[in-house]
């Protein structure tokens, strides 16, 4: 054999890897299952409304027992956030996200859900270091861009509001 | 009353529709979602453009995440008013704190008397 073509031959081999490799590939996109956009925005619709006409039910409720427009909204959610941790405990949260997507996540249930799922997750590796150190894993970068963002908002509008601007 | 419901769920429903498209279409993972959400009603907060939306569709304003932003805002701008300046640091939480410290407290029992089902 000719000192060529033991050269050519181990990039031959790369080249049939290479190629096996986008046969692979393709093979693979072809056996994804299709991911249906129009079927999860429904299924994000409807499980999203009944959460939101749940919580509507809670205060409506709270409204009877004395709360006013004003006060309703914390309890209400406290409720809401009570239910997902308990059902996020019962392992019942993780059925209904499969089938929600976004319906789940978007409402605050599913940032109560991401709060309780790590402390459950995380138990085993101790109270102080497991639960209290990876609670805010996933909900963490809300509260972070959150307030982040509500001081930038806020000092726009103060200013706005102290050079004499008038209601938005 | 019944009116209230149907905007509940049509309003809470949409927001969850918006999420989707931006986690499905978009690509963006549920943290980033979140997060845009929050950015965004931190905005509309400053804008004073999402208490309408709260006093047409109730709970399906404010249960989604989107209002956590505008809670956010709004319990600043009333400390402001009170307090002044300090009044921005001190009122960002005033408002959603109690949502917070519900997630805590409860998660933190939830996990005390129990463990993750696998």
């Amino acid at each position: 054999m000719s000192k060529k073509a033991q050269k050519a031959n181990p990039s031959s081999a790369a080249l049939r890897q290479q190629a096996a490799e986008q046969v692979y590939q393709n093979m693979q996109q072809s056996q994804k299952p299709p991911s249906h956009l129009l079927r999860n925005c429904f299924n994000a619709f409807w499980t999203g409304g009944l959460i939101c006409l749940l919580a509507q039910g809670v205060q409506e409720i709270l409204l009877r027992q004395g709360f006013n427009l004003e006060n309703v909204g914390a309890p209400t959610s406290a409720v809401m956030i009570l239910l997902a941790v308990i059902l996020t405990m019962l392992g019942v949260y993780d059925h209904i996200s499969q089938l929600a997507g976004a319906g789940s996540a978007v409402p605050i249930t599913g940032f109560a859900n991401s709060v309780s799922s790590a402390a459950l997750e995380y138990r085993s590796e101790g109270l102080v270091l497991g639960v209290g150190g990876n609670m805010f894993k996933v909900a963490g970068p809300v509260i972070v861009f959150g307030a982040a963002a509500a001081f930038v908002v806020s000092i726009v509008t103060a200013l706005y509001y102290s050079l004499g601007g008038g209601a938005l | 009353m019944w009116q209230n419901f149907f905007w509940a769920f049509v309003v809470g429903g949409l927001f969850c529709v918006a999420g989707q498209l931006l986690m499905q279409g978009c690509k963006l993972t549920p943290a980033h979602t979140m997060v845009s959400f929050v950015v965004l009603g931190c905005i509309l907060g400053g804008l004073g453009w999402y208490q309408p939306l709260i006093e047409l569709a109730g709970a399906g304003a404010t249960t989604p995440i989107i209002s956590f932003g505008n809670s956010l805002v709004k319990g600043a701008m009333q400390e402001f008013s009170q307090n002044g300046w300090l009044g921005l640091l001190t009122g960002i939480f005033e408002v959603i704190g109690a949502g917070v410290s519900a997630a805590i407290i409860f998660s933190f029992l939830a996990a005390l008397f129990s463990r993750a089902k696998s």
